[in-house]
């Protein structure tokens, strides 16, 4: 079996879409929420999101062709171009044959979506835009890398919710440790935010109004976001051979399903896909020293992390670092465990723990070291990454120092 | 409009149970009724009184709508508002 490390990372996300941007607004937890534009917001009443707002298309993408991707597809497109340069990697005919790509996304292309209703039913228009079909289909994001970069291998999407890009990573991991793949670009994209998209969120009755708490006593819901990551993958030995950069190294990936609630989490589920990444990574609860949580900022998803962590963990709970990335980056759905993900790789390859921001009041039931405000320097030898979707869909993933 | 009737009726088809056997002191809880229902019932109160009512699920637990006596009353509080206003 192959070992399997990172060597590139790109981003698309509301507080830049530099690697360096994206990461020192983690480390000095600067929110990226703030309230919307671009958007009608008359007929809603949450007008907060973490939008991507220094991003146009026509920079990155031939005017003439633009119309053939919604907003998830280009974010993705752009952010494996940047993955793609970061890593070094040069894609010669050979190697784009066996190159894996797989893109997570929850919800598609919800632009095009709603675009295409507002025509139809707000409008009475006769006819919708003829590439509709192919810009909002789910796969359109994997479509448009695998194009773009002329990738010709295994190439599909996952669509778990919020554990969509972990599950990505995930599985392309598993592909490149098996052999079946040398090489791997992954990750999760995510552009729901439309009137429609955000009445929906609303009707949940979960989103919150000023903004992310996570952990935080008195937080108040959780915060849309959106955006993307993607990572490339690569055998350790490959990497070495080509002296390519490491940020880290994916060591296991776990998952479970609750088979309880549509939509409340439930401990038990995600203990046991911690579990397992942890015996997929042949590691032990106690080499782990950082958690990136998933921590919505939702009363009842940080109380249940916390009893999670404290089933797999036991004494040594009390020595994890415990961040959650939504207080600056909100919740990207579909990009948000492949934000995270790149979060994790670079909190290892700094050894940083990047802050949960936004945080005021401590909570009994969320009584972990969760790094409030500040980032810390600390060693870190591995770390995971919870992802805990809708539908009681979970998925993990361990890290550990290049 | 009776209030409590009302919301009995839409409770009784949410938990599926006839609507006879539902009186103020009818615990949620004791009629199987979790979170996911109450966003359900939650809707579908608003849609038949024209109001909107202050439930956020991460701040109102269930617990804030323990009976039937008191969804009606916090109905009740918002139905009054729209009145007096």
């Amino acid at each position: 079996m192959n070992r399997v490390v990172i060597t590139g990372i790109g981003v698309v996300s509301p507080v830049g879409c530099g690697l360096n941007e994206f990461w020192s607004a983690l480390v000095d937890g600067r929110s990226g929420i703030r309230a919307i534009e671009n958007i009608p917001t008359e007929r809603l009443s949450t007008r907060i999101a973490a939008q991507v707002l220094d991003f146009d298309p026509n920079t990155h993408f031939e005017p003439r062709r633009v119309s053939q991707f919604d907003r998830f597809s280009q974010f993705a497109v752009v952010a494996a171009r940047a993955a793609v340069r970061d890593a070094g990697l040069e894609i010669d005919e050979e190697l784009a044959l066996e190159i894996a790509t797989i893109i997570g996304t929850g919800a598609g292309g919800h632009v095009t979506i709603d675009d295409s209703y507002l025509k139809l039913y707000g409008e009475n228009a006769a006819k919708v835009h003829p590439l509709t079909i192919p810009r909002m289909m789910v796969n359109a994001a994997a479509s448009q890398v695998s194009m773009d970069l002329g990738l010709k291998g295994p190439t599909f999407t996952t669509a778990t919710a919020c554990a969509s890009g972990t599950h990505a990573i995930g599985q392309a991991f598993h592909m490149v440790r098996l052999g079946q793949a040398p090489v791997a670009i992954a990750g999760g994209t995510e552009a729901s935010l439309t009137v429609g998209t955000l009445k929906a969120w609303e009707a949940l009755r979960i989103l919150s109004n000023d903004t992310c708490r996570p952990f935080s006593k008195n937080r108040s819901g959780l915060v849309l976001g959106e955006g993307a990551a993607i990572l490339v993958l690569e055998s350790r030995e490959r990497a070495v051979a080509r002296g390519a950069p490491i940020y880290a190294e994916l060591r296991g990936f776990g998952m479970s399903a609750d088979a309880v609630d549509l939509i409340s989490p439930d401990p038990d589920g995600a203990a046991r896909a911690i579990r397992s990444a942890l015996s997929d990574a042949r590691a032990n609860p106690e080499d782990v020293d950082y958690v990136n949580a998933h921590g919505t900022g939702t009363m009842l998803n940080d109380r249940t992390e916390t009893k999670a962590l404290r089933s797999v963990f036991g004494k040594h709970a009390d020595k994890l670092a415990v961040s959650s990335n939504k207080g600056v980056l909100a919740h990207g759905l579909g990009c948000a465990g492949a934000l995270e993900a790149a979060a994790t790789a670079l909190a290892l390859h700094s050894q940083i723990v990047p802050p949960t921001a936004n945080y005021e009041e401590k909570d009994p039931e969320c009584d972990l070291d969760v790094v409030p405000n500040v980032a810390r320097q600390t060693p870190i030898r591995s770390a995971i990454s919870n992802s805990f979707a809708f539908g009681g869909l979970n998925a993990v993933l361990v890290l550990g120092r290049a | 409009m009776d209030v409590l009737y009302e919301v009995k009726q839409i409770i009784a088809k949410q938990a599926r149970v006839p609507v006879d056997q539902l009186t103020a002191d009818s615990r949620l809880e004791a009629l199987g009724i979790e979170s996911i229902d109450v966003i359900e019932i939650v809707f579908a109160i608003e849609e038949k009184f024209g109001v909107t009512l202050p439930f956020n699920a991460n701040e109102s637990a269930v617990a804030e709508f323990e009976t039937i006596g008191k969804v009606a009353d916090a109905v009740k509080a918002v139905v009054g508002e729209k009145a007096a206003s």
